[in-house]
């Protein structure tokens, strides 16, 4: 037995076989289990909406993030988010029920290689005023970051939701917990009449966040890329949008 | 007769203490620097170890007579990413939120050098019990050393232990704080880590001085 498995014929055999089974298991097992996890997709999406504009189930305590519930989370959805729009290369903006069902990693990679793309952007409504959602992708230390940032006609931040896919876990990670992006709430994304967005600060002197016009939020401890790569994400976000910005701001 | 044989005890209880994998074997390092500034990581990413390391070894053991010498390497490798994304998907369609936790460990589940290193030093030699249970015996060894770390680096680092304030708040001086004592920043970055699991080597070894290498 010992003497088959050294041979060259055996080895390549077995690579191949090998190659084969766990392809297919892995084809299987993904094709299979896909329409259950682009529901899960789905169903997040529009929690991460509503959070940002803060229609959520968050206790007064600064303490862990709560979606609405899965099973409530389509109709809140319809109720709180009015219309949805997509903007094209052009500027020219159309409605588009499924907006938030668009990949804004591709939109972004087909707008840097100079083809047409959309950008969706949310318009939702509670207690009688308009919140803004605007999506963002970027890059964080290990891997994708991405979010939504709700705003309001003066373009100050009414929330926002930040979620990662391979950020360090207890430091970089961090940026989607309760007491980083409750931080955001009240800051300003203009500087004078320019879209600056919202840099993520070390040592502003300013930890519980009390100064809300200086386009600074305090920084994560030992997260200086992450939190670096959510400032840019902002300001590059933002500045995608300001064609549309610009015609709903109140000046 | 007892479930498990003296042998097949010792198989499980060894790597918890004077054969760990971490402190002795010095295998599984760079995943415990990475992933213990938090507590809560650290539990996650233990279970996650023992699943993976265990259900490994069965497999790994089973096939150990028709693996080719020459790609088992390759072999080891393909065996464990199968099993992290097998996991990984069943986990997105059936447990999403849980899976959203796990998403940050399955690249460093499957570099992670104590799968491997059983593989190849244990699970290619033994029959699939054995090698179950030498998997389950280093994993553990392996999530007790990450609990210890992170748990003295969240408790010093971060003043909290699983997010909760147990030395009350930094920021309004209450609890501890109002006395001046302060977080200690380093013990969030890895290097800190470096030095509890020195410190663990230190007090583990002065304990039982027969595992000090003679030079």
């Amino acid at each position: 037995m010992s003497n088959n498995t050294d041979k060259n014929s055996y080895t390549v055999i077995f690579a191949a076989v090998m190659v084969v089974v766990v392809g297919s298991i892995l084809a299987f097992l993904a094709s299979g289990l896909r329409p259950n996890i682009q529901e899960n997709e789905r169903i997040e999406k529009q929690q991460n909406i509503l959070y940002a504009m803060g229609v959520n189930e968050n206790g007064d305590d600064a303490g862990s993030v709560n979606f609405i519930p899965t099973d409530e989370v389509e109709e809140e959805f319809t109720t709180f988010i009015k219309e949805q729009l997509v903007i094209d290369q052009d500027g020219k903006i159309t409605k588009n029920d499924q907006a938030f069902l668009i990949d804004l990693k591709k939109q972004l990679a087909a707008k840097k290689r100079g083809e047409s793309f959309q950008l969706p952007l949310f318009i939702g409504e509670k207690d009688n005023k308009q919140f803004y959602v605007i999506p963002m992708y970027g890059k964080g230390l290990w891997d994708a970051i991405w979010g939504f940032v709700a705003l309001d006609k003066t373009m100050t931040v009414q929330g926002v939701y930040f979620d990662h896919k391979g950020e360090t876990p207890g430091l970089g990670a961090n940026i989607k917990m309760r007491y980083f992006m409750d931080d955001f709430s009240g800051e300003s994304i203009m500087k004078g009449t320019q879209y600056a967005g919202i840099a993520v600060a070390k040592g502003n002197n300013d930890p519980l966040n009390n100064t809300k016009d200086d386009n600074e939020v305090d920084a994560l401890a030992g997260a200086t890329i992450t939190g670096n790569g959510v400032a840019a994400m902002i300001k590059e976000s933002v500045n995608l949008y300001k064609d549309y910005l610009e015609t709903i701001r109140v000046k | 007769m007892a479930l498990l044989t003296k042998k097949d005890a010792s198989l499980i209880l060894d790597p918890l203490a004077d054969n760990n994998p971490i402190t002795i074997q010095v295998l599984g390092i760079c995943s415990a620097l990475a992933i213990t500034a938090e507590l809560e990581a650290s539990i996650v990413m233990s279970i996650a170890v023992i699943f993976v390391l265990g259900v490994g070894n069965v497999v790994i053991s089973l096939m150990r007579n028709i693996i080719p010498s020459k790609i088992r390497i390759i072999v080891q490798l393909i065996v464990v990413a199968t099993l992290v994304i097998v996991v990984d998907q069943v986990l997105k369609a059936y447990a999403y939120p849980l899976s959203k936790t796990l998403g940050a460990f399955v690249g460093l589940i499957i570099t992670n050098c104590i799968i491997m290193g059983r593989f190849e030093a244990f699970a290619l030699a033994n029959g699939p019990w054995k090698s179950f249970l030498d998997g389950i015996g280093n994993a553990l060894g392996y999530g007790v050393i990450l609990i210890i770390v992170g748990f003295f680096r969240e408790l010093l680092g971060s003043g909290t232990l699983l997010g909760y304030p147990v030395l009350g708040d930094p920021i309004m001086k209450t609890g501890l704080y109002a006395t001046g004592y302060e977080n200690n920043g380093f013990m969030i970055i890895p290097p800190a880590a470096l030095i509890v699991v020195g410190i663990i080597i230190w007090v583990q070894r002065s304990r039982n001085p027969a595992l000090i290498e003679e030079n």
